[in-house]
């Protein structure tokens, strides 16, 4: 059985998902679609899997998300759909709920935070609310897991009793309920072709779905019919074909909520909020607030909290490699195999490993932020400063996701309503430093600003920010003239986030991570350890030979980076296998430097000096995100040729930028 | 009146939403249409977007926007 969870944007939709199907989710794509569904199985109900849509607020395609919903429900045919609705909020989310019905499909309505609802007095009558809407209707609070088992034993029912919704009809007698009427006719034999309901596609019709539109087929005389029958409404009901539908879908929700739910009076959340909001979208605390945050978050991560544990495991990694050493050693293992796995395996994937913890806490707070809803509102705050560089707030939260990874905030650009700004967005994404790169910065800053740490990481994440906000003012002059999208935004109420959906956010991004370390790096640090191992007629040498293949590939490729002032072939190695993950680039420096996880200012030193370690920080900070970035952002532009063109001129800005920061510093210094 | 001229804090019933495309239909669906009830509660600290309350949530709304959606004022109860 496949059930799709549908609702708004805010409603806790993630939530229950979560609780519906625990950590056994995984993402999955389906054929035709470009998204990718988050499916899960229902924990104890084997044969349920759910997939989670993206939150949209009508059915009727705005941005991607929307079409997506539609054309899941119409071609993949759900057996059931669950539509989640906030019920403190429940005008708005019924709308959808509507459109939803409209569709003909076994459905569900899991009204969701009853328990906000019901501690400040207010009530739903659910006998009354489900006969009206023609659906069952199950209370729950999913943040609490109350009612969710009720819901999936309803959901289980209406799927298997393939019981559709009791009534589709929701205007009232008048000039839209003639209109609607007379086009579910003309259209009816078209729909049952393509297999919908007449009245949603007499009302996708009305409302000028185009996608519908073509697909129905319609002859000329059929239109003509249709524009008669949609003029006739809008003379005599004095509103135009949307705001008529509109108009007629909210009068109904509006009769439905007077009869069956008593509001809750100015909620506490909501009171809440408007205190809280007081001081995060204050006129002049707003802006220092947000820095302070973001500051605090930093600094938790590469100073203190992500930092500590990081250094933690890197000593239990260090331990055990030499644990390992020693016995191989004693062992009397072939001097091959065991570099293969000490200063290959051990090097590589051990330094990789060391960098976790921060990652984690990193995606720690950025998904508390994201659970409260205070992304949000720096949306809100934002927005004005974004559309100076001709974008919109919007843009601002995958941004901020890209201080994360890239490949997660690419993939969040499809929230964005416009194609301009999207691809815009996508590609100043990665002038947001991602977490990966953080081995990077760890290493160089302890290496030559031992005391100013934290500082010097800073300027770079700034730094990337500014050469973004330069790239985003010539984009918008050249390549992308058009407007922003207009900037309609929800601002929800500030709730505390929920530990389960932050800690399986941070937990797949851990898996994530480890995943990488043991396959792509894993596979990187071989070829490498491999090519470093020996020569051209496969002879071994010494690993920081000059006779090794890997010496040969960089010495070939160092030249490029001289100007930059780090000309020397084992940096120039690093920073291809760069590409495969940022985190290789130390790994390799390791694995080169014959030094594996101890790449200190020793070992740096012999390669850097001051300047040009400074520009090598700009360089990796600008330089090509990593293969999953390049093959998301392949994805979302949809042409391999495009994706080429933004690689090699992100590594020509990098260039550039690093051999002018090199030459400035070098004045100075 | 447009609602972008509409002071802080003030409340007004909806009588038409201009504009046109995908922004109005989006505008419509979210629930701002004729005789809504809809509160400016603030303006974000650089002048620009609204903060608009309306029919029991809050969303956001840019000025430019929002002078093509006509008001009438309601008299303070």
């Amino acid at each position: 059985m496949l059930i799709a969870l549908v609702g708004n944007q805010n409603c806790g939709k993630t939530t229950l998902f979560n609780q519906l199907t625990g950590s056994n989710q995984h993402v999955g794509n389906f054929p035709g679609v470009t998204i990718e569904h988050k499916i899960g199985q229902v924990i104890g109900w084997r044969d349920y899997e759910l997939v989670d849509l993206p939150g949209i607020y009508s059915i009727r395609p705005y941005s991607g998300e929307e079409k997506v919903t539609r054309d899941f429900i119409i071609n993949h045919k759900p057996d059931a759909i669950i539509n989640i609705v906030d019920a403190t909020n429940i005008e708005r989310n019924l709308y959808l709920t509507l459109q939803l019905i409209e569709m003909g499909k076994p459905m569900v309505l899991a009204l969701n935070m009853m328990d906000e609802l019901l501690g400040n007095h207010g009530s739903v009558d659910i006998n009354k609310l489900s006969e009206r809407l023609g659906i069952p209707v199950v209370p729950i609070a999913a943040a609490k897991n109350d009612g969710v088992e009720e819901l999936m034993r309803v959901v289980a029912e209406t799927a298997e009793s393939t019981n559709k919704p009791r009534r589709i009809d929701f205007c009232s007698a008048g000039p839209v309920h003639r209109c609607i009427h007379t086009v579910s006719h003309v259209v009816e034999d078209h729909a049952d072709r393509v297999g919908v309901p007449s009245r949603f596609a007499a009302t996708r019709v009305i409302e000028e779905d185009a996608d519908i539109i073509a697909s129905l087929k319609l002859s000329e005389n059929e239109l003509e019919l249709i524009g008669h029958a949609v003029l006739e409404m809008e003379t005599e009901g004095g509103l135009d074909r949307n705001a008529a539908l509109a108009e007629m879908r909210y009068r109904f929700i509006e009769a439905v909520c007077s009869e069956c739910v008593v509001k809750a009076h100015e909620s506490r959340e909501m009171l809440r909020s408007v205190r809280i909001d007081k001081v995060l979208t204050n006129k002049y605390l707003a802006i220092p607030t947000f820095i302070a945050i973001m500051g605090f978050i930093f600094w938790m991560t590469f100073s203190v909290l992500g930092k500590w544990l990081s250094d933690l495991l890197a000593l239990g990694i260090g331990k055990l490699t030499d644990i390992v050493d020693v016995s191989l050693t004693a062992y009397g293992l072939n001097p091959v195999v065991h570099s293969l796995v000490i200063d290959g395996v051990f090097a590589g994937v051990g330094s990789m490993l060391s960098f976790l913890p921060m990652i984690v806490v990193l995606f720690f707070f950025l998904a508390i932020l994201e659970d409260t809803g205070y992304m949000a509102r720096v949306a809100f705050v934002m927005d004005k400063l974004l559309r100076r560089i001709g974008l919109s707030g919007r843009s601002f939260v995958p941004m901020l996701i890209g201080f994360g990874c890239s490949v997660p905030a690419i993939m969040a650009t499809r929230t964005l309503s416009s194609e301009r700004d999207r691809k815009m967005t996508m590609l100043l994404i990665p002038f947001m430093s991602c977490s990966a790169k953080i081995s990077i910065y760890a290493v160089f800053t302890a290496a030559f600003f031992p005391n100013h740490g934290g500082l010097v990481m800073t300027c770079l994440y700034v730094f990337g920010i500014l050469v973004g906000i330069l790239a985003a003012k010539i984009l918008s002059k050249t390549v992308f003239t058009g407007k922003p999208v207009p900037f309609v935004m929800e601002l929800p109420n500030y709730r505390m986030p929920s530990l389960k959906t932050v800690l399986l956010l941070m937990w797949e991004k851990a898996w994530d991570f480890i995943r990488r370390a043991f396959t792509v790096i894993f596979a990187a640090t071989i070829v490498i350890w491999f090519l470093q191992t020996f020569d051209v007629r496969l002879n071994v040498v010494g690993q920081d030979s000059t006779d090794s293949l890997l010496a040969i590939i960089g010495t070939w490729l160092a030249p490029i980076f001289a100007p930059l002032g780090f000309g020397d072939w084992r940096v120039a190695t690093a920073l291809v296998t760069g590409l495969m993950a940022k985190e290789a680039v130390i790994s390799t420096l390791g694995v080169l430097m014959n030094v594996g996880a101890n790449l200190g200012s020793a070992a740096l030193g012999t390669l850097f000096t001051l300047p040009s370690a400074i520009s090598f920080l700009v360089f990796c900070l600008l330089y090509t995100p990593c293969v999953a970035a390049l093959a998301a952002l392949r994805r979302e532009l949809g042409s391999g040729v495009k994706t080429v063109i933004v690689m090699l001129s992100q590594c020509c800005v990098a260039w550039l930028v690093a051999f002018i920061v090199h030459s400035i510093v070098g004045v100075i210094v | 009146m447009t609602l972008d001229k509409l002071p802080i804090g003030e409340t007004a019933v909806i009588l038409a939403v201009g504009g046109e495309g995908d922004l109005r239909c989006h505008l419509l669906d979210m629930g701002l249409i004729p005789r809504t009830e809809v509160t400016v509660r603030k303006v974000a600290p650089l002048g620009d977007p609204l903060e608009l309350y309306l029919r029991g949530y809050t969303m956001t709304l840019r000025k430019e926007d929002a002078a093509r959606i006509e008001v009438r004022p309601v008299e303070e109860k």
